[in-house]
């Protein structure tokens, strides 16, 4: 599969119909970037043009912001959006729900002003369109999943329905979590938290929502951003029950059936 | 009723409600020390908010049990208050029972719907003593409460027993009348003469005026003021999507003229303040959280780093706001204008380790039945701290960098953002 960025396809003379925006995790750590493979292959499969800025992508700002640092948001809301309307750029899909808000939520005042969408989202919409056609041997077919809400997808943005819509598309049971949708447990990464140490107090944020993701008896923990990813399986690691439960994101989930 | 009582009401009557249009005054002051921020826009949607929320009181359904309980307590309170209306027309008049004939047959069934209402209430109150106080409910047994906060709350729950309670016996010791459940008490009054009943009425019917008084005037010195806060604090909820931080348009604006310096205006307007410090720092809607909190604890309940033992509880923070904003207040008062106390909310009331704790998940705010977001003043002082004072863990200043030279918070290789596409 060949992935173009923006520049090629400028150099073409051509318009994709979306951006994927990669993120900082998507690209550079290693278990972000199978979940942004699959879901490229998806797009791939179900023939959507499109694009990634490549290596004049840049962090959102997100994670500084959330410290504190205000200023070094803006430097990089500002590149960001010299970029995106250099481009052109009207329609922007993403796989981190924090890329998602700043984008959709923040960007906007800033004069960055796109239809940001989330790829549960845009994944549920290429289903409801037939875009996506799943094996007749469907391996999830009957399996048992747990889906962590994200915290920026779902309190910050109320998209509840979209990942668990796309899970039931492919006949899983899906189990809830004790604390879901609005009342979901945070995975303890966000507000910049996934780049210090915990503050100190009588348990992990991680393990405590490991635990009630264990607690369902799933075969499997369904994830919709990179960090709850990371700090989910490291949550489960430490419970020693990692052979029995994985946490997926839910783009490789629907790769792994799509024709 | 005598001259002399009808006078002595009307006085007590107006001193309760002018120390009460007072304090309400002070506190008014006090939370437009905050910063201005537009809320304006959109008025049918914040009205829709108002009722859903302030009125309809959506978010308590979150738990239906506790919802109903609260809910018979609270229109109990509303409806209840109806009847005051007389109480206080009796009072000037010397009358009794004004509106009995007026209305004839329907008076008694009002009068025996808020008795109704008066025995729920107090029934109600009596388990939400229990659950504070023998079912010791976590967060009502949380450090944050220590001290007054747990006082005040058992004394206005005693308060509004001791008020239906009189309700209650006044109407029983009234001959003249049938009521559904003051009737159920008469059989404890049967040993009293008549005089003493009619003594018993008028004194049920003076203390329990008094109690009302009291409690009007004790309201804004206590958490409970949400009875009347909550209205507008949900005109004025944030009708954005929780995940948007508030712009900083003098720093959006700074980054832009470094970038494009022929947009610099000439005369550069002085540097301010980032972030927020001190109360003042933050927006009057701040400010009007903190006056509606009724510390029920839903957000540090549901908040991930107070419910795995960090030191942040939401509540606290907003608590702390009050406080300072009180103190800042006061001061504001004695001096006419501030003088500096050497203190702020940031450091003396609020630490650097409760505020590094946030995930910025939004939960205090989800659950806050009264529109509150502790969240925005977390995020608020973060900014100061690290703006400001440069304070951060070395971690996020190592972040920082990062984002700053390699556009990833890690220490990537900007070049091979899209290896990935490569391997």
């Amino acid at each position: 599969m060949k992935v173009s960025t923006m520049a090629e396809f400028m150099a073409k003379g051509e318009k994709p119909e979306v951006l994927f925006w990669v993120g900082c995790a998507g690209s550079f750590d290693q278990r972000a970037q199978k979940i942004t493979k699959a879901f490229a292959t998806i797009l791939d499969k179900a023939g959507v043009k499109f694009a990634i800025l490549g290596k004049e992508e840049a962090c959102t700002g997100d994670p500084a912001r959330r410290a504190g640092n205000e200023f070094m948001f803006q430097m990089m809301a500002y590149q960001n959006i010299q970029i995106l309307n250099g481009y052109e750029i009207k329609k922007i899909v993403t796989t981190c729900p924090h890329c998602f808000n700043t984008l959709k939520n923040e960007y906007p005042v800033l004069g960055g002003v796109y239809d940001v969408i989330h790829h549960t989202t845009f994944l549920q919409e290429l289903i409801e369109q037939g875009k996506i056609k799943f094996t007749d041997s469907n391996e999830w077919k009957g399996k048992t999943i747990t889906y962590h809400d994200s915290c920026y997808l779902g309190r910050a943005n109320e998209i509840y329905e979209a990942p668990r819509k796309v899970l039931e598309s492919l006949d899983m049971e899906l189990r809830e979590m004790k604390r879901c949708k609005s009342k979901g447990l945070c995975c303890g990464a966000g507000g910049a938290q996934m780049f210090k140490e915990e503050e100190k107090g009588e348990r992990r944020i991680n393990t405590e929502r490991a635990d009630e993701a264990i607690e369902t008896k799933s075969d499997f923990v369904a994830s919709a951003c990179p960090f709850c990813n990371t700090m989910l399986t490291d949550g489960i690691k430490n419970r020693d029950e990692e052979v029995a439960v994985e946490v997926l994101d839910i783009a490789e989930i629907i790769a792994k059936a799509v024709q | 009723m005598s001259i002399f009582a009808s006078l002595s009401f009307v006085i007590v009557t107006a001193l309760a409600f002018f120390l009460f249009g007072k304090k309400i005054l002070s506190i008014r002051k006090n939370i437009l020390l905050g910063k201005d921020i537009d809320l304006s826009d959109q008025p049918a949607k914040r009205w829709k908010n108002v009722f859903l929320l302030a009125f309809g009181q959506r978010k308590m359904f979150r738990n239906p049990i506790v919802a109903l309980l609260h809910l018979i307590v609270y229109v109990g309170f509303v409806i209840i208050n109806i009847e005051l209306l007389e109480i206080i027309v009796d009072g000037i008049t010397g009358g009794h029972r004004v509106f009995a004939p007026y209305l004839g047959i329907c008076y008694t069934y009002l009068i025996n719907s808020f008795e109704t209402l008066a025995l729920l209430v107090l029934l109600a109150c009596v388990v939400f003593l229990i659950r504070r106080n023998i079912i010791k409910l976590t967060r009502f047994i949380s450090k944050d409460l220590d001290g007054w906060p747990r006082t005040d709350a058992n004394f206005i729950l005693i308060i509004e027993i001791v008020l239906m309670a009189l309700f209650l016996i006044m109407n029983a010791a009234d001959h003249t009348t049938d009521f559904v459940i003051s009737s159920q008490i008469k059989p404890l009054l049967n040993g009293f003469s008549e005089e003493q009943l009619s003594n018993i009425e008028h004194t049920a019917w003076w203390i329990h005026i008094l109690g009302i008084y009291a409690f009007m005037n004790y309201l804004p010195y206590s958490k409970h003021l949400h009875i009347i806060l909550a209205f507008p604090n949900a005109y004025y909820a944030s009708l954005i999507s929780k995940g948007t931080m508030h712009n900083m348009t003098s720093i959006q604006n700074e980054v832009l003229y470094a970038m494009q310096p022929e947009l610099a205006p000439t005369n550069a307007a002085a540097p301010e303040k980032f972030g927020a410090r001190d109360v003042m720092d933050l927006s009057w809607k701040n400010l009007m959280d903190a006056y509606s909190c009724t510390e029920c604890g839903r957000c540090s309940t549901a908040c991930p780093a107070n419910s795995t033992g960090k030191l942040l509880s939401p509540r606290k923070i907003m608590m702390d706001t009050r406080d300072r904003l009180e103190e800042v207040g006061n001061n504001i008062h004695k001096n006419k204008q501030f003088s500096d106390d050497g203190k702020s909310l940031l450091h003396d009331y609020i630490t650097v380790e409760e505020l590094r704790a946030c995930t910025t998940c939004n939960a205090c705010v989800e659950e806050c039945p009264v529109s509150i977001s502790p969240m925005d003043i977390i995020v608020e002082l973060r900014r100061s701290l690290v703006m400001e004072e440069s304070n951060a863990p070395a971690e996020w200043n190592g972040m920082f960098s990062n984002i700053e030279n390699n556009f990833a918070p890690w220490k990537f290789a900007p070049d091979d953002r899209d290896a990935w596409t490569n391997q």
